[in-house]
């Protein structure tokens, strides 16, 4: 039988982990054996149960040794009894059957003579007591707390703490003895005491104070306040200092059983009062030890009933600890400061500045807190100066923080915008710097609020233009410029120009089709964002006059009705059907009424309930709704979110309903329900059947004044002439570029490729391109990679941060020729001036 | 407010202490184990707090070289009063074991015989552990980097504490019984581990 010595050495000389769980094995096998050998030997024993505790240290299953520490605890001997109490501890639970064992060994231990045995029976019922144990033992505790051991006391003062919690009934046996600990002399027999005390009136409290155990305790607050003002004003003690503060253990705690007894009670409150404006005015704050009773003076403070004088000092300490290099004292500030912003406003937002710069630092859980406590001090007065904060971090924040930033400034700008135009451009800049990760809930009401808005319309729809142009990988951005757009197509033509810093620039017809069909050959064309753009061309439909373009819509539309998504398919078949009813065309994509802003529709409060119906409706769009219709049909408050969902995903039922109108509500109630694809048809079809005779005629206003509007002009306006710079004709692949550049270095250009040959095919055409490493490249996808004889292709890519021109591009280009084969090359291109 | 575990854990996830103060059965005791190490070692000990927030709890640790020393505690205690109460914990182990280490913390959790170890034993006790790869009898004691452990230290001293199971338990139920802190003066309780000492 090896020692355990030598067993440890065994364990960590193991190179591999599965000699080591050799090592183990073979030694618990070993232990094992030796166990049912039964020698009488302690020292055999004790050798075995100390190996044990290394098992279990290890982490292996021990259950096989509880027997053994129970033989090892009745024994007389000291040291047997010692590790027998230790194994105990730690080989058993309370949950475990084979404690009933152990009480009667305890019970005699309890009334040992030696104190060293006594102890280490109250250190084992202190830590597994189970629910029998403390009915059973309570007795002799209650003896033990009062006998003049301090070492005794101390250890059974937090005895009876486990038997309250595991017994509640037990608790009017301590009450007395507890009372008298709080005088005790000794520090750890007060220390010990005064977690007792804490522990029954906290229990007390939970119960709703029933038991009155808090209101027993109140009269000793005087003599705590006094030991208190000697601990605080002491000089060095050197048996109980840290870092020169004399036993900040016992400080806490005399604090936290302080804000127990002044909880509610305005007598205590005012005798705590003054220490604790010592405490904090007087406690070093340069160390941890001085910090963490500051801490728990300000928890006191802030609990108990204190003038406002006292609170501001508090949260001032809490603002200090705020610019502490220590992370953990800005940790604990800005945790305790969320929890105190409801009470103390104001004194609060004196510490603005500095919660904000948390916003920066290195500890990602102190910004996350930061940031918790931002939005709670946004209000009416700082609106503006809070959220441009939050819009530079918003910035750099960490994507696990955006989704949370986006609706928090959603929600906080709706609250307190100061004006509309300041609350559009704020959510323009969340579109724009957080698109994908927008809750739908935060988009819907950014377009209801532009649908609103009639006079910011104009702005709203140029800048949501711009900002697209710049960027679409942003979804939400896309998502609301493909509404606006569509939606505000003419009114964005007729402004043809940009407000203050912008360019006068001209918006050009064949530009918002290029845009959106730039996008939707791109990889960032979800299922979503296809759907609202296909809806938006075909809004642009009768915004636009140029017939070019919507022939060119015409044809977009047209290439997605293969579209391998259902929904997608079905809106660009019936869009494509729809031109050929050029009269009922105009009324159906009329401009939407605005919405009616209802209370319980806004960011926050209902909308939550009314979101997932929304979000309902979106998932749901790919099957034709029931449900839906009927819900359109019969609406006559149609709540503003679904009318939004319906105008971005333009159901079929919207349509119709859209067509409707109110009025025939409830002509239409009483009909059987047919799908939607039917009832559409029905009415674009060339004999409506006459349940839906009275729908043109009720909405005939609706129809006719689409058609009031003055007729397209037959405007055939030149499509823009851009020069083409060749830049590579090889193997029948000739390659052309078309720059267009705008104001802000962003460069856009098309690459034309066109198959010179007339008879050979081009296959698995790829056009690679890189720019210095100042500028920006992003590379949409090929119109189409196989080029017949004279087939062409395009490509878009779209670089910032150039500096003008020149414009160097370096191009790699790959295709598979019939003749040449697999071609490379390599093309460094620079703009000619 | 109460503590539910003790943890010591090297930076290689190895459990040198366990101390459970709420009941949990033998799968849960492996499975936090093995989140704590996660959640704590990854973490920078320049630009991180000392206080990380777990299920329903909180873990306060405190790294001294290579040993985690880690205690959950209730959500709303005064973390910085816990993680003085580590550090007086560590002190009382520092100055029972003369500088203590990992290794101290593996051996002698059973070496009860351990104030023969007088200095040159210690010296004679370390030349023999010298082979072992986490034990540099070199470095500085382990109360001076205490108090600001030095991240830059390369692995240390610390593994003394690995081999005194027993002992450092020991200490434990000295330092916390019950989960809560029992006695905050380290002359009584190291007089008292000297008593109980003796008495085997």
């Amino acid at each position: 039988m090896s020692s355990l010595k030598q067993f440890i050495r065994n364990v960590r000389a193991s190179k591999t982990i599965a000699d080591e769980r050799a090592v183990v094995q073979k030694e618990s096998a070993a232990i094992r054996a030796s166990f049912k050998q039964e020698s009488g030997d302690h020292n055999v024993r004790r050798n075995n149960v100390a190996k044990l505790l290394y098992l279990f240290t290890l982490g292996e299953r021990t259950h096989f040794g509880q027997i053994e520490c129970l033989k090892l605890l009745a024994s007389p001997r000291f040291a047997d009894k010692r590790l027998g109490y230790l194994g105990t501890m730690l080989l058993l639970d309370e949950l475990q059957e084979v404690l009933t064992l152990v009480t009667n060994s305890l019970k005699n231990d309890l009334n040992h003579s030696n104190q060293y045995i006594v102890g280490l029976a109250l250190c084992t019922l202190g830590n597994i007591a189970s629910v029998e144990m403390s009915r059973d033992l309570f007795p002799e505790i209650e003896t033990l707390l009062s006998t003049a051991n301090p070492y005794i006391r101390r250890k059974a003062a937090l005895c009876a703490m486990r038997i309250c919690r595991k017994v509640p009934d037990l608790q009017e046996h301590f009450l007395e003895k507890a009372a008298a600990l709080l005088s005790d002399r000794n520090h750890g027999v007060l220390l010990c005491g005064l977690t007792l005390v804490v522990n029954l009136c906290e229990a007390d409290e939970l119960e709703g104070g029933a038991e009155g155990i808090v209101e027993k305790f109140r009269p000793f607050a005087g003599s705590l306040v006094r030991t208190l003002k000697a601990l605080a004003s002491s000089g060095y003690a050197p048996e109980h200092d840290v870092t020169g503060i004399t036993d900040p253990f016992l400080q806490c705690k005399i604090l936290q059983l302080l804000r127990v007894l002044g909880r509610g009670d305005h007598q205590t409150s005012e005798q705590i009062n003054d220490i604790l404006a010592q405490v904090a005015t007087n406690t070093e704050s340069s160390k941890n030890v001085g910090n963490s009773i500051l801490y728990e003076a300000v928890l006191t403070i802030l609990d108990i009933e204190v003038d406002s004088g006292l609170r501001v000092l508090g949260v001032n300490i809490l603002g200090k600890f705020l610019s502490n290099r220590d992370n953990n004292i800005r940790y604990v500030a800005l945790n305790t400061l969320i929890k105190v912003v409801a009470v103390e406003p104001n004194a609060v937002q004196r510490h603005r500045n500095t919660i904000l710069e948390c916003l920066r630092d290195p500890d990602i859980s102190i910004r996350r807190r930061a940031l918790d406590l931002s939005f709670t001090l946004i209000n009416e007065s700082n609106v503006r100066l809070l959220i441009r904060e939050l819009l530079a971090f918003l910035e750099v924040a960490d994507n696990e923080f955006k989704p949370i930033m986006t609706s928090q400034i959603g929600i906080a700008a709706d609250r307190f915008s100061p004006n509309k135009r300041w609350h559009i451009d704020t959510m323009l800049r969340v579109l724009s710097l957080a698109g994908n990760y927008v809750k739908e809930q935060i988009l819907s009401s950014f377009i209801r609020l532009i649908a609103t808005t009639p006079e910011l319309q104009i702005y709203a729809v140029q800048k949501l233009y711009v900002s697209l142009k710049k960027d679409i990988t942003q979804e939400s951005l896309t998502l609301a410029g493909a509404w606006c757009i569509g939606e505000y197509g003419d009114v964005l033509l007729r402004g043809g120009q940009y407000e203050e810093e912008e360019l006068v620039q001209e918006v050009k017809q064949s530009e918002v089709v290029d845009l959106f069909s730039s996008i939707l050959n791109s990889s960032y064309a979800t299922q979503i964002a296809t759907e609202y753009i296909i809806t938006s061309l075909m809004k642009l439909t009768t915004r636009f006059s140029e017939p070019a373009q919507v022939d060119r819509i015409r044809r977009i539309l047209q290439s997605h009705s293969a579209s391998l998504d259902i929904e997608v398919q079905q809106r660009a078949v019936e869009y494509g059907n729809l031109f050929g009813h050029d009269a009922i065309r105009r009324g159906v994509l009329e401009k939407m009424p605005p919405p009616q802003i209802k209370e319980e529709s806004r960011v926050l409060g209902e909308a939550q309930k009314k979101a997932p119906k929304a979000s309902n409706r979106k998932s749901k769009s790919a099957k034709p709704v029931e449900e839906d219709l009927l819900f359109d049909l019969m609406g006559d408050g149609t709540p503003p979110t679904a009318d939004l969902g319906g105008a971005a995903s333009s159901n079929n039922a919207d349509l119709l309903a859209d067509i409707l109108g109110d009025a025939t509500a409830p002509s239409s109630n009483s009909q059987p329900q047919q799908s939607n694809v039917s009832s559409i048809m029905d009415l674009f079809g060339s004999g409506p059947p006459a349940q839906s005779q009275p729908a043109p005629a009720a909405a005939s206003s609706d129809l006719f004044s689409g058609m009031s509007s003055p007729p397209p002009q037959p405007v055939a306006a030149a499509p823009p002439s851009i020069p083409a710079h060749p830049c590579y004709d090889k193997n029948d692949l000739n390659i052309t570029l078309q720059l267009q550049r705008n104001a802000e270095g962003m460069v856009q250009v098309m690459a034309s490729f066109r198959n010179t040959s007339m008879h050979q095919a081009i296959s698995a055409v790829d056009l690679k391109a890189a720019v210095p490493k100042t500028q920006k490249l992003q590379l949409n996808a090929m119109s189409t990679t196989e080029l017949g004889p004279g087939g062409e292709a395009t490509q878009t890519m779209r670089i910032a941060g150039t500096k003008g021109p020149p414009l160097r591009l370096r191009l790699k280009i790959l295709f598979v020729h019939p003749e040449a084969g697999q071609v490379t090359d390599q093309v460094d291109w620079s703009e000619p001036r | 407010m109460v503590l539910s575990f003790v943890l010591i854990q090297n930076r290689q996830g190895k459990t040198r202490l366990a101390k459970w103060y709420a009941p949990y059965n033998d799968e849960e005791k492996i499975k936090l184990k093995g989140e704590v190490h996660r959640l704590i070692a990854p973490r920078d000990q320049k630009y991180q707090s000392n206080f990380v927030e777990f299920r329903q709890n909180k873990i306060v640790y405190r790294r001294y070289a290579g040993l985690f020393f880690c205690v959950c505690v209730d959500a709303n205690d005064n973390e910085l009063a816990y993680l003085e109460a580590i550090h007086f914990f560590v002190e009382v182990l520092d100055s029972f074991f003369g500088n203590v280490c990992e290794l101290d913390l593996v051996f002698n959790f059973y070496k009860v015989r351990w104030r023969c170890r007088t200095e040159m034993g210690r010296l004679a006790w370390e030349e023999e552990e010298k082979g072992l790869s986490d034990y540099h009898p070199a470095l500085s004691p382990f109360s001076s980097c205490a108090l600001h452990p030095e991240p830059s230290t390369p692995k240390s001293h610390i593994s003394r504490i690995t081999n005194n199971p027993t002992q450092v338990y020991a200490i434990l139920d000295e330092v916390f019984l019950a989960g809560e802190i029992e006695e905050t003066s380290k002359q009584v309780v190291l007089t008292r581990l000297e008593h109980l000492d003796k008495l085997e």
